[in-house]
């Protein structure tokens, strides 16, 4: 089973594709671990926030990631 | 009435909405509203503004109930424009109706600053030399900073 990513804004850029299916890791930094360095940098900077079905993650440290989880990383915005 | 809140994947019409609003808070007073459209001028071709359903609607609806919150108004209305615009298009329409023409002009500036500079959109602008994303500006932090 898999974890559905969805990258914003430039991030989209970055990982070529607005989102993106991956095995499922148990935290977000084994997550992060597996995709190209250069995407993995970007996503892992602390101004990208990242939101796990709808809910923006506190403590990324600390969150476990369950199969189905779906995963998005948010650049800070650029407002309406 | 309740707060108005709606998400466009196509064009809208910010006059009729306005009628429409109006006609729901027959009891105010006075009702503000403000119209964004994409810069006439300046080089810009076309605007694309990206959102993420999960957040961006019920990011607007907790605005909405804050600016009810904050400002005694009968009603607000926030709509707002996803996807690809032409300059001149509406982006955005926010009105608010009150029975004081304080409170609904402040409720919306103060609803104003928080869309632009705290609400989950991602815009890029295309110019005659590509596409180009957009950066928060500080002018939209330290427009939010006037609330505090």
């Amino acid at each position: 089973m898999s974890l559905k990513l969805v990258f914003l804004g430039r991030l989209a850029d970055a990982a070529q594709a607005p989102e993106r299916a991956v095995e499922t890791v148990p935290s977000i930094a084994s997550l992060l671990a597996g995709l190209e360095p250069d995407l993995s940098a970007m996503l892992g900077a602390e101004k990208i926030k990242i939101a796990v079905n709808g809910k923006i993650v506190v403590d990324r440290a600390v969150f476990t990631l369950r199969d189905g989880d779906e995963v998005a990383f948010l650049p800070p915005v650029s407002g309406g | 009435m309740a707060a108005d809140v709606r998400l466009f994947s196509a064009p809208f019409e910010p006059g009729l909405e306005v009628d429409r609003f109006a006609a729901a808070n027959p009891d105010a007073g006075g009702i503000a509203a403000f119209i964004g459209k994409v810069r006439p001028s300046g080089g810009v071709e076309a605007l694309e503004l990206t959102h993420y359903e999960p957040l961006t609607l019920p990011g607007m609806e907790a605005l909405a109930r804050e600016v009810e919150s904050r400002w005694d108004v009968s009603g607000v209305l926030i709509l707002h424009r996803s996807g690809l615009m032409e300059p001149g298009e509406p982006i955005v329409l926010v009105a608010a109706a009150a029975r004081h023409r304080r409170d609904a002009i402040e409720a919306v500036d103060f609803a104003m600053d928080h869309l632009k500079s705290d609400s989950w959109f991602w815009k890029r602008e295309k110019r005659a030399d590509g596409w180009h994303w957009i950066e928060p500006r500080e002018q939209d932090f330290a427009d939010l900073e006037r609330w505090n």
